[in-house]
């Protein structure tokens, strides 16, 4: 995403003294072709992409389809609710795991002794690699039980079931880089809060966090991401029920576990649906790291 | 003296948050122990030789994954040997040969954060339209790796880019002045400095190839058969984790379950292990 746009080469002018040599030329359009194979790849998904929603889109009308409170294919292919759904959710394990992961950044960075933090860290490494049907499996024997038991209600599998899955899966992402960006501050910030007079604690909150926040916002934005990219978990916990959620006690379906749960047997203007539900989600994502760069430009000093 | 308005007094206030910071930690590192001890726990006991190696069958006694394990490792394999070598080759393009800020530049670099951008169930949605259907590949492992080729490439190129970056340039100078030639001062000179990076990052892809399902079934199928070719469907280790997690009702199920799900966690376990190993020469060598 945004993390890498800086451009860095080694720069390098030197050539040996040589004149035109055709193994040199060989391998310098060996390189730049396979170089090529990123921007291929791109332009042929989103081509195919587009290519194969605009049929649903079409037929069923841009409006429709998006604020479509129904999903009944093949009549039907309203996708507001897996909108919404999706919203809920990532909102949901933002508001949980953000301030979580940023205090355990704050702690890795600042306040964790040496060898607390080397247990600490590659802890949080491991999290992050752990594949997410291992989180979803987690979810639905330990999280949609203890739903269940806490509200009464008959099935666990639930949005909230979600949020609480999605938010144990962004707190790597957003600590990892969170902690980074502290790191990465000078420590005259630090030094010169302290020589001002105020604690450690103050000048973490009142210094160091907003210095880093440009860092910070990225690795809220991953952690984001991964939210409204995640799948299986979601398909395990969420109970997939493609209606409008009335609460956060029902269950409900993403736009990414409606691709999921139907592809395999869609045709026709069905698959062509599953295919904006993807356009949709990639809006989502643009729509993201657009605001993502705008914050980093506003603030960043 | 920074001052401003505040409900309670500095001490007070100070005590709180940190309170929080210690508190927030805790909850992080508890869910780890939380979610890693529960599934070893529950698993450990029921992971065998024979539960590894041997067949599996939906009905019946034979829950062994063998075939699952032979398709990840066929997965992760294909998936590498299309990916690597164009990741790697890219980022020797972007670190030894591109101007920098030039347009082809920013065209490769907007491309590469695109795809790391895009969710891996759209990659799963284009290689079932893609590779499965209009190529004629079928359900097959080729039609699974390629699609997972191009998710991990992003991964691939920046982390080869950072290892192909921290080479001082004094070897390439030292390469130019021998009079060797720039291929030659790539291949014997900066590729070998830049090793321990390189594999770090295909270690990295690993680990994305092993955790990736929802891409993986809508490309490789769900057949739990040993393939024989890398034509055939294949089920991976998370893809079987997720069908057996849709029909828990016996003990003997539920055991299956959590027995994947600690191979899984073991895998990672290893290739995290083998990352911080690395790591730790690399900087020992500096």
């Amino acid at each position: 995403m945004n993390t890498a746009s800086k451009v860095r080469t080694t720069g390098l002018e030197l050539a040996p003294a040589k004149t035109f040599d055709w193994k040199e030329r060989f391998f310098h359009l060996l390189f730049l072709a396979c170089a090529m194979v990123g921007v291929i790849s791109v332009a042929t998904i989103g081509w195919f992409v587009f290519q194969e929603g605009l049929p649903a889109f079409k037929e069923a009308g841009v409006l429709n389809l998006v604020l479509g409170k129904e999903w009944l294919p093949p009549a039907l292919y309203g996708i507001f609710p897996m909108i919404i759904a999706t919203l809920i959710s990532t909102a949901g394990a933002v508001i949980i795991g953000v301030p979580i992961a940023i205090l355990t950044a704050v702690f890795l960075a600042e306040l964790a002794p040496r060898w607390l933090a080397n247990i600490v860290r590659p802890a949080v490494e491991l999290l992050a690699g752990i594949p997410s049907v291992v989180y979803g499996f987690f979810g639905l024997v330990i999280i949609v039980p203890a739903i269940e038991t806490l509200f009464n209600i008959p099935a666990g599998n639930t949005i909230l079931a979600g949020i609480i899955v999605l938010a144990i899966m962004i707190l790597p992402t957003v600590i990892t880089i969170s902690e980074t960006s502290l790191r990465a501050l000078p420590s005259v910030y630090k030094e010169g809060a302290l020589a001002l007079g105020a604690s450690h604690i103050y000048s973490i909150f009142k210094v160091l966090i907003p210095a880093a926040r440009s860092g910070i916002f990225t690795g809220v934005a991953l952690g984001i991401a991964r939210a409204i990219g995640e799948t299986m978990a979601i398909i395990m916990v969420m109970g997939n029920a493609p209606a409008m959620p009335g609460s956060l006690l029902e269950p409900a379906r993403t736009l990414t576990a409606n691709i999921a749960m139907e592809m395999s047997y869609a045709t026709g203007i069905h698959s062509s649906a599953l295919y904006s539900t993807g356009i949709v989600l990639l809006v989502f994502i643009v729509l993201l790291n657009a605001s993502l760069l705008y914050l980093n430009r506003k603030r960043s000093y | 003296m920074l001052q401003d308005k505040r409900f309670f007094n500095r001490d007070v206030q100070d005590k709180l948050l940190l309170a929080a910071i210690w508190g927030a930690a805790a909850i992080t590192i508890l869910f780890l122990l939380w979610v890693v001890w529960h599934i070893l726990s529950n698993g450990l006991t029921h992971v065998s030789w024979e539960f590894i190696t041997s067949s599996y069958t939906r009905i019946g006694e034979a829950s062994g994954i063998w075939a699952m394990i032979v398709s990840t490792v066929y997965m992760v394999g294909l998936s590498l040997a299309i990916a690597a070598p164009i990741g790697i080759m890219t980022a020797i393009y972007l670190t030894e040969y591109a101007k920098p800020g030039s347009k082809i530049v920013k065209t490769i670099r907007f491309c590469t954060e695109s795809l790391a951008g895009i969710p891996s169930i759209v990659y799963g949605l284009f290689g079932m339209t893609f590779f499965v259907t209009t190529l004629g590949l079928g359900f097959s492992i080729l039609a699974g790796s390629l699609t997972l080729a191009m998710l991990i490439l992003p991964v691939l190129i920046r982390t080869t880019e950072e290892a192909l970056l921290a080479v001082p340039m004094s070897y390439r100078e030292g390469g130019y002045a021998l009079g060797s030639s720039k291929i030659y001062t790539i291949w014997r000179l900066i590729l070998p400095s830049a090793m321990p990076g390189i594999v770090t990052s295909v270690i990295l892809s690993i680990g994305r190839v092993i955790g990736e399902s929802a891409p993986v079934f809508l490309t490789a199928g769900m057949v739990t058969q040993i393939p024989e070719s890398v034509l055939d469907s294949g089920r991976t280790l998370t893809v079987h984790l997720y069908k057996l997690t849709q029909e828990l009702f016996t003990q003997h199920e539920w055991d299956q379950a959590y027995a994947t799900a600690t191979v899984l966690i073991v895998l990672v376990l290893i290739l995290n292990l083998a990352t911080k190993f690395i790591a730790t020469r690399i900087n020992k060598a500096s």
